[in-house]
């Protein structure tokens, strides 16, 4: 501040736009964050859990007695020890220590706590365990016939009779009469009379694959409960306070007696959104201990027991009239749920508004099937079905363009929606530069015109053929109100020396929400961003936000520290104003100084002035809290209705090369243009960026989760190959900046944006090379052989749904 | 009771003994045994690199080596870089060039890429993308972690 003192004037200064380092990156390269894995207390025990060793089969006996009896073993839990644990899940349809039958492989059946991991995974390897086979159902299409074996059966009395249970129970105790774990449907307009006035209607079946999230740092938990009985978690979640609530429910305590405290977490997208039963069981485990029982996965079990990115079966019918207009698209897709019902099965959410919005189409038709089998179970992971609907979407977009014989850019221009809009499903769009996403793109890449060369090149004798291939996105930017509140608080403290303390109920994830919201909040204090430390792990602190999900932090949680900066400064400047006697609005805050806004002549230090406040008679503080809920509505019961405050839009630009000879596909460039709103902070969304691209090529190119039968056949980092170093391609992204009236300093969301078309985008640049398309993922090096020597089987999946 | 072997080593620059189980392996001594944190297990079978360091020059998985063989070797791990003027112009190199997002994979990053300019100190963009081709990262999409890395290799002076 010392230089600042001699200046004569303060000029402007806005941190927004700029490249600021994420605040926590230094002891992160350092190696002194302590993630959950780094933490141990006093008196810790630990828990591991016994998991199913087959697929489908009945419990006839555990039989725990050489675990208890080993030496350092502190407790051993089965069902029977639990009789109040209640079925957890977004469906209630999971029992977290599994009573009388397992369905699927990840399956507990058992849970030791005890002096070490070492001895507690001894005693795994002494419970014995009994089951009775029963036939396994890993192929959905098998699960949804009439007559399937049931995965959720309705329990028997002991007299043989269904009728032992009350009405309205949770799943996991009422059971299910067929394997339907969830639907679906949604239309606008009329499908029929959209197929007649078409000129050309096409089908395809895509096949979309299970892929996992594999965050870096493995899942773990540390549960104590204190002399009183209040419950401490340490937990990597995404949704603290949902969490809080759902737990005080399956735990049977008061909520306000639970404390859950979030170290730095080692990579998200999505997978911490769900309470799962380790977490569950860790905590039973502690109260059965009477000490903290600390829960850390090994990288084969993270794969075993983490949720997936759910496999999608979809039949997507479509039509346009010859000048290239959408006519109607009719959708039935067949989700495999797997065991137990999470988030994947919800995914429809976000997949039908792709179908309905993402171009104008005046009719559409869209029909979903989530059916258990005992596969591993779905649950959400960025992009959130956006994916796979935008991997059909756009394979179509490609096909009518070519089925009427106009360039794949203009269709898409020519359907695409605009600012202003509002959609068929309801969808308003306030601020949208989807079209200038296309046109930044395409004239990144030189798109048309790579597009009609490699076409001429396909039969040239070089057997490695260039392609280039165009996708495009819109997902939520501003929110989206699924639960009955989508907002986020915020409470904002500046002390005596002008630090400002900022507690916001947004959890950091790694994406560098604690950097941004900074940022926004020294942009209205004209503060350095060191003159703010961010609180944002502890339910007993911090205000209540929804958590992360759904690309809505930067946008929420940026209004709202936005509203709590803007209350502390209308405070500073209404004591400055009365100290300097002169009108409020003659003043401003800049640099760490109370300025005169027209010169920028600093009038007083803000540290002085907030001592100076706080020492007075009628003594201050600044202190202020702001609540923001953004101004979007709950869907109807036919999913219609306005759900986010803010969409974001992406097109994404393809470039690989398909070596023929032997089916490799390299993807040598990316040319990404997205629709931000605004950048806020340039080197945090870059880098969203190019994860989310690296992430797509996975989905598209090298990862595949592959099961048979229900059984993992690769829970490995060798075997599961995601995309490293070498392989990535050079990335070109620009930043459409359309300003949204409602986002914080005109910014919408963007986390899962990047990852969503590359798939898509892959398939259209391979047909572009080759003349051949592909309709499943991943495209290995073996996929692409076969399609392209003609020994390929096109899926078919003839569209149903549930009458 | 499994066995317990005394080795002596020197780890980041300090002389030290431990006690340590045969079939232990380096990284749970540094972590359980020694508690030094920094560095990651992600994999445990040699394959995503989060558990990097550098043992008498040459950088290795710690998950992959037993701890008594650590015995009479010179050790480095993420917290010895502390002490070590280039690799503070790197770890400054990884902040301001955004390599670190959840940063789970930093420390490992961290090391490796020491290591790989100690070795290359002109290490061009796709010896780099080599160099680093063992360690995974979720997050970053690695072209910042590249970026990060060459910007402090002489190829950038
Ligand atoms: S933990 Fe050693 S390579 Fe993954
Ligand atoms: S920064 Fe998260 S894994 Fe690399």
């Amino acid at each position: 501040m010392n230089v600042a003192e001699k200046t004569k004037t303060i000029q402007p200064d806005s941190l927004i736009g700029k490249r600021i380092p994420k605040m926590d990156a230094p002891e992160k390269a350092s190696g002194k964050t302590r993630y959950i894995h780094d933490i141990d207390l006093p008196g810790q025990l630990h828990g591991k859990i016994l998991r199913s060793a087959r697929v489908h089969a009945r419990i006839r006996s555990i039989d725990t007695s050489a675990a208890r009896a080993l030496p350092g073993v502190h407790v051993v839990i089965t069902a029977a020890d639990i009789p109040d644990q209640r079925p957890i899940g977004v469906a209630k349809d999971h029992l977290p220590l599994k009573r009388d039958r397992v369905r699927s492989q990840r399956d507990e059946i058992a849970a030791v706590a005890a002096e070490s991991e070492e001895i507690a995974l001894q005693a795994l390897k002494l419970i014995k365990v009994e089951y009775e086979d029963l036939p396994i159902i890993s192929d959905p299409t098998e699960a949804i016939k009439p007559g399937a074996p049931l995965i959720h059966p309705e329990p028997h009395g002991a007299d043989g009779s269904h009728e032992h249970l009350k009405q309205g129970m949770p799943v996991a105790y009422a059971g299910k009469p067929d394997n339907i774990a969830m639907r679906f449907d949604y239309g606008h307009g009329d499908v029929a009379q959209g197929e007649a006035e078409s000129d050309v209607v096409i089908e395809d079946t895509f096949k979309l694959h299970y892929v996992t999230h594999c965050c870096m740092g493995v899942s773990g938990i540390i549960a104590e409960f204190d002399a009183s009985g209040n419950l401490l978690m340490y937990s990597n979640t995404q949704v603290p306070f949902l969490h809080k609530r759902e737990f005080a429910e399956y735990l049977n305590m008061d909520p306000s007696r639970i404390r859950i405290i979030q170290p730095p977490i080692g990579g998200g997208f999505g997978s911490k959104l769900d309470i799962y039963p380790f977490e569950v069981i860790c905590v039973f485990l502690a109260r059965a201990a009477k000490r903290p029982v600390k829960m850390v996965f090994s990288r084969e079990e993270e794969f075993l027991a983490s949720p997936t990115r759910q496999p999608v079966l979809l039949t997507l019918r479509s039509g346009c009239r010859k000048d290239g207009t959408l006519t109607f698209r009719q959708v039935h897709t067949l989700h495999d749920n797997g065991a137990y019902t999470s988030w994947g099965a919800t995914t429809p959410f976000v997949m039908m508004q792709t179908f309905s919005s993402l171009y104008r189409v005046p009719h559409c038709d869209y029909h979903t099937t989530a059916v258990y089998t005992n596969n591993p179970y779905a649950g959400s992971f960025r992009g959130y079905g956006n994916l796979q609907a935008t991997f059909a979407i756009e394979a179509h977009m490609d096909k009518l363009a070519e089925a009427i014989g106009m360039d794949p850019l203009d269709f898409r221009l020519k359907n695409a929606q605009e600012k202003g809009e509002v959609t068929g499903q309801g969808m308003s769009f306030k601020s949208c530069g989807f079209k200038e996403c296309l046109t930044t793109a395409a004239s990144r890449s030189d798109f048309r015109r790579k597009h009609r060369e490699n076409i001429r090149n396909r039969n040239t004798p070089d057997p490695v053929k260039r392609g280039i291939g165009i996708a495009s996105m819109l997902h939520v930017g501003g929110g989206a109100k699924i639960y009955p509140s989508d907002g986020c608080g915020t409470i904002l403290k500046l002390d005596d020396f002008a630090h400002v303390t900022l507690i916001t109920g947004a959890s950091e994830i790694g994406q560098g929400s604690e950097t941004v919201l900074s940022q926004l909040v020294c942009e209205e204090l004209g503060l350095p961003i060191s003159a703010v430390t961010v609180v944002n792990n502890d339910t007993d602190i911090t205000p209540w936000d929804v958590g992360v999900h759904a690309s809505r932090t930067t946008f929420i949680a940026g209004n709202s520290a936005i509203g709590a900066a803007k209350k502390a400064k209308a405070k500073i400047l209404a004591a400055a104003a009365k100290k300097f006697e002169c009108p409020e609005a003659d003043l401003d805050l800049r640099g760490g100084f109370i300025i005169k806004a027209a010169s920028g002549e600093p009038l007083i230090d803000l540290a002085r002035l907030m001592r100076n406040l706080h020492f007075t008679e009628k003594a201050e503080l600044v202190m202020t809290t702001f609540y923001y809920e953004p101004p979007s509505k709950h869907q109807d019961k036919g999913f219609k209705g306005d759900v986010s405050a803010a969409y974001a839009w992406a097109t994404q630009v393809v470039e690989v090369e398909v070596d023929t000879e032997t089916g490799i596909v390299r993807m040598t460039r990316v040319t990404g243009a997205h629709d931000v709103g605004r950048v806020l902070n340039r080197l945090g969304i870059e880098g969203q960026i190019e994860g989310g691209v690296v992430m797509g090529q996975g989905y598209a190119l090298t990862e595949d989760l592959t099961i048979e039968n229900g059984v993992m056949r690769n829970p490995n980092f060798r075997d599961y190959k995601l995309v490293t170093a070498p392989e990535i391609p050079e990335m070109d992204i620009s930043f459409i900046e359309s300003m949204d009236g409602e986002g914080p300093q005109g910014a919408k969301g963007v986390g899962e944006a990047p990852a969503i078309c590359i798939a898509a985008a892959t398939a259209n640049a391979i047909y572009n090379a080759t003349g051949v398309r592909i309709y499943g993922l991943p495209f290995t090096p073996e996929r692409v052989y076969r399609a392209l020597h003609g020994k390929a089987e096109k899926p078919y999946w003839k569209p149903w749904k549930p009458e | 009771m499994s066995l317990k072997h005394d080795i002596e080593f020197t780890l980041n620059g300090v002389k030290r003994r431990a006690t340590v189980g045969v079939g232990m392996t380096t990284l749970d001594m540094l972590r359980d045994v020694i508690g030094l944190s920094g560095t990651k297990y992600g994999c445990g079978e040699g394959e995503c690199g989060a558990c990097t360091i550098v043992v008498d020059g040459a950088s290795l998985n710690s998950c992959l080596m037993f701890a008594v063989d650590c015995h009479g070797r010179n050790v480095t791990t993420i917290e010895g870089l502390a002490s070590d003027a280039k690799a503070d112009a790197l770890r400054d190199a990884f902040v301001l060039h955004g390599a670190v997002q959840c940063g789970f994979c930093t420390p490992g990053m961290m090391m490796q890429a020491s290591h790989l300019l100690a070795c290359h100190p002109d290490a061009d963009a796709d010896t780099i993308k080599r160099g680093i081709e063992g360690n995974l990262c979720r997050c970053t999409g690695y072209k910042k972690i590249v970026d990060a890395i060459a910007s402090v290799g002489e190829t950038a002076k």
